[in-house]
């Protein structure tokens, strides 16, 4: 039986979102809230394992009495606070996040934006063909996962999932500034002479498919990855005896990757790289 | 935290560098040679990561000594201060003045901003590539500060010491002296020949900038110094908050925040300890005036902080300088030294039972780190990107800790507060915008400098004394993130309050003339190009907002009416977006002034 802490008795705030009132407990951002009152609020960078970097700013709302918009991701709930989900000043600033995103990277892997896309009536092509673009090839230096920084919104999940707040193993970081910034590890150099521990933690929290399996990016190459005919198997990691749930995702009788459910009180979707990446055994058939 | 060290080595140069700012390395765990004792006991914990505010000046140790930062001299120095490689590489490429790839030990640094590109930088810039050979590199530069004298040109030679000469007004000829030989290079003008006013009786600011030798803290005590410690001391933290407050102050950097309030929100604090900030990361294109008061009054500086710091209960005072302002550098290196020495710093000033110390923190190249939760990361050993707010310095700032942060101009207001007194000093400038206010004048006029008129002069005041030359086409305010205003405005007056009326905003004030020989389109893809590069990256509307406009500017250089209006819908739109939903106020401002020079110049009709 898994016990979860409830933690001391939290206070109830009131405050309203689109004119209705609504009750959340001290400590809750304004996206908690929205979703909580059946808000459809898009969001990219935030993440349910991490601490809101509120770098990518799609979630914007309308807080009464704030100069500018505010993310909703990463704003605490205050009482009395009066949110507003669906301006035309908040939806002019989603839309036009959302092309600024589509023009420069390469969204096609990213769950959810194209619907959003479509809704904001998003045009990322209207800044022009000869827009700037990050235009790199995949880093491939290793079996196990592939970089293609062409799909990276900056989000800084990864950074954040190898540092503190997760692996405490600080083999990533942003390099350079500006539009020229990139995620990198130390000198840029192959992940291979890197510190990197091949946990696979920053791939589990890649909201763009920039970070991925080397099996997926391979099947995805051949035109054979095809998430409808694959099926998901939560089971218990036999490695040692921690516990750690795997996620198994298979397609044709193999297995394509190896995920974590977030939900998990115990790894929060964080496993090792023989959780994560050793699993060839168990389909090993020669 | 389990570090990883690639096996690159420091050479011994790079060593002594860093070994000159952290001492020698106790244990083979931080790169020395191993000892009975490392066999026995692992060195690090929490007690090695408590030296991760000491990456920036480390970065900047073996920038000076080599020129460049190596990757065993970076794996060095992360040992030395338990600092994972792959940050210290993400802080290293941060900042504009370090490189981690080769380059020559001279670099050039040419200011290409407004005030000296309207002066011909670009030609300055063609003529030095020309003329320098392998041992020195040009760096196109962001505003060098220097606009009353431009176009300028500052020269580095790594080494020990690190050498740097100041060309300005340069020429070719001088700027290539400067980075061939910055020791026998003529010394800069002093700091009052930017200060038009100097002398005049009447300056409240400015009266010691030319009068007083800046070097010495008698000449300092001579000339009034001191006394406004003194009466704090008498008045108590809270008395001197009750004074600022009724001054009427408000910060001078550009955000116009009522001080005194400030003050009372950090000194209230239950959380300590408390500290105390001065930014003077001076970086806004055409801004120069807490350049001309650190070189030329720096004990006012050391006093204002004090003064600051005891009011708001702090002990420790950070002096966070931008790294382009060499001289201001060696001036308050040594007021601080002497202060120290003469027990008006240190763990008993002037014998009143209060510690306060202050230390000097070199910026190396980013305008950002004018934000001020961005300066807090600098200095902490982070890429100066800046903080979601809430929460607000006052409550969690440096190192998680209450904090006041004041630019220098508003830290220097603090003396004539207390020497005057509040009331005295609130009977200047208006009921709303009180005290005397500094301007950075440049560009087409005669008499470019900082100049200090109460609130409430016009613009066209404030030009006229600086003999603003006949074809006036155009007056930047406020800087970059300011906003231009047409000649026939210049009636506007210069208050917090007159501005926002006219539709634009005092801003740091930048007063800066261009007149109608100066190519409006070029200018304001200067000012797009600036934001792009200055943008940290961390935020989608600036990263690829500042990026998208560059572009919609360059297809409309040459356009006017109907064939730029789509570029121009496009800005507006790209622009609004950026105001609204930027984490901080570079991204939320970089449209400004070209917005303005559409909306109140016709820029492109």
């Amino acid at each position: 039986m898994t016990v979860t802490s409830l933690g001391i008795p939290r206070r109830l705030l009131e405050f309203t979102i689109d004119g209705q009132a609504v009750r959340m407990p001290e400590g809750s951002t304004v996206l908690d809230a929205c979703r909580a009152a059946g808000k459809d609020i898009p969001t990219l960078c935030q993440g349910d394992t991490l601490r809101p970097k509120n770098a990518c700013r799609v979630c914007v709302v309308e807080v009464e009495g704030s100069r500018t918009l505010v993310p909703a991701c990463s704003r605490r709930a205050e009482p009395g606070m009066e949110v507003r989900t669906d301006t035309e000043r908040a939806r002019h600033s989603r839309k036009i996040v959302l092309e600024l995103l589509a023009s420069s990277v390469d969204l096609s892997t990213t769950p959810q934006v194209a619907a959003w896309i479509k809704e904001y009536e998003a045009k990322p092509d209207r800044f022009g063909p000869d827009t700037a673009r990050l235009n790199e090839e995949p880093k491939i230096d290793n079996d196990l996962y592939v970089r293609d920084y062409d799909k990276c919104i900056l989000c800084y999940k990864c950074v954040d999932a190898c540092g503190d707040q997760w692996q405490n193993t600080f083999a990533i970081s942003v390099s350079g500034r500006g539009f020229d910034a990139r995620i990198s590890v130390e000198q840029d150099a192959p992940l291979t002479d890197s510190a990197c521990v091949y946990c696979g933690n920053c791939i589990e929290v890649c909201p763009t498919g920039a970070l991925s399996f080397k099996s997926e990016f391979d099947m995805r190459a051949a035109g054979t990855w095809d998430e409808t005919r694959q099926t998901e198997t939560t089971t218990v990691c036999a490695y040692c005896g921690v516990g750690c749930n795997l996620t198994l995702h298979v397609q044709d009788n193999e297995i394509v990757k190896v995920t974590s459910p977030h939900d998990n009180p115990v790894t929060h979707g964080n496993l090792c790289i023989k959780g994560r990446f050793g699993y060839q055994h168990v389909q090993n058939r020669d | 935290m389990d570090l990883h060290f690639g096996d690159s080595k420091p050479t011994d140069d790079e060593r002594a560098a860093v070994d000159a700012l952290l001492g020698p390395p106790e244990s083979s765990w931080e790169g020395a040679d191993r000892s009975d004792a490392d066999l026995r006991w692992a060195r690090g914990g929490r007690e090695a990561r408590d030296r991760r505010e000491m990456l920036l000046p480390g970065l900047h140790a073996i920038n000076d000594r080599i020129g460049w930062i190596s990757d065993g001299a970076l794996d060095y120095l992360c040992r030395r201060l338990t600092v994972p490689p792959a940050e210290a590489y993400g802080v290293a490429t941060f900042y504009a003045m370090f490189s981690v790839r080769p380059r020559p030990a001279t670099v050039l640094h040419v200011c290409t901003d407004l005030a000296c590109a309207a002066a011909g930088a670009s030609e300055l810039c063609a003529g030095v590539e020309a003329r320098l050979g392998h041992g020195a590199s040009v760096q196109r530069s962001p505003c060098l500060g220097l606009c009353e004298r431009a176009p300028a040109a500052l020269a580095v030679r790594a080494g020990d010491p690190v050498r740097t000469a100041v060309s300005a007004p340069a020429t070719v000829e001088a700027a290539v002296l400067a980075a061939g030989s910055p020791d026998s290079a003529p010394e800069e003008p002093p700091a009052a020949m930017a200060v038009p006013q100097a002398g005049d009786p009447a300056l409240t600011l400015l009266r010691r900038v030319g009068v007083v030798d800046p070097c010495s803290l008698d000449d300092y005590r001579a000339h009034g110094g001191y006394t406004a410690l003194r009466r704090a001391f008498g008045l108590g933290p809270a008395g001197v908050i009750r004074e600022v407050t009724d001054s009427g102050l408000v910060g001078r950097g550009g955000a116009a925040f009522p001080t005194g309030r400030k003050w009372q929100a950090t000194a209230s604090q239950p959380d300590h300890p408390h500290y105390l900030v001065c930014n003077a990361d001076e970086s806004e294109p055409g801004t120069f005036k807490d350049r001309v008061l650190m070189e030329g009054d720096p004990y006012a500086l050391v006093e204002a902080m004090t003064v600051a710091g005891y009011a708001v209960g702090a002990h420790r005072g950070y002096l966070y300088l931008r790294g382009e302002y060499p001289r201001a550098l060696r001036r308050l290196e040594h007021a601080v030294a002497q202060a120290r020495a003469r027990g008006f710093l240190g763990d008993d000033v002037l014998g009143q039972g209060y510690a306060f110390d202050i230390e000097i923190r070199r910026g190396a190249g980013a305008y950002i780190c004018g934000e001020e939760t961005a300066l807090f990361n600098s200095i902490e050993g982070y890429r100066g990107e800046p903080r979601s707010k809430p929460p607000f310095p006052v409550e969690k700032g440096l190192f998680g800790k209450p904090t006041v942060e004041n630019n220098v101009e508003t830290l220097v207001n603090v003396l004539p507060i207390l020497t005057m007194g509040a009331p005295a000093y609130a009977a200047i400038g208006t009921d709303r915008s009180t005290g005397p206010k500094l301007f950075c004048v440049s560009g087409g006029v005669d008499r470019p400098g900082i100049y200090e008129l109460p609130f409430g002069a016009t613009l066209g005041e404030v030009l006229a004394l600086a003999g603003v030359r006949e074809n006036l086409r155009a007056v930047l305010l406020g800087g970059a993130a300011g906003g231009f205003v047409r000649p026939d405005e210049l009636d506007i007056p210069l208050t917090f309050e007159g501005t926002r009326e006219a539709g634009t905003t005092l801003g740091s004030g930048v007063v800066m003339a261009f007149d109608d020989t100066v190519p409006l389109p070029r200018l304001l893809l200067r000012i797009a190009e600036f934001f792009r590069d200055e943008s940290c990256g961390q935020c989608v509307p600036c990263r690829v907002g500042t990026v998208r406009q560059e572009e919609a500017l360059h297809r409309i250089v040459r356009r006017t009416g109907a064939a730029a209006a789509d570029d121009i819908a496009l800005l507006r739109e790209v622009g609004r977006a950026m105001r609204d939903a930027s984490i901080c106020g570079l991204g939320q401002t970089a449209w400004n002034a070209v917005e303005s020079a559409i909306d109140r110049l016709g820029a492109y009709e």
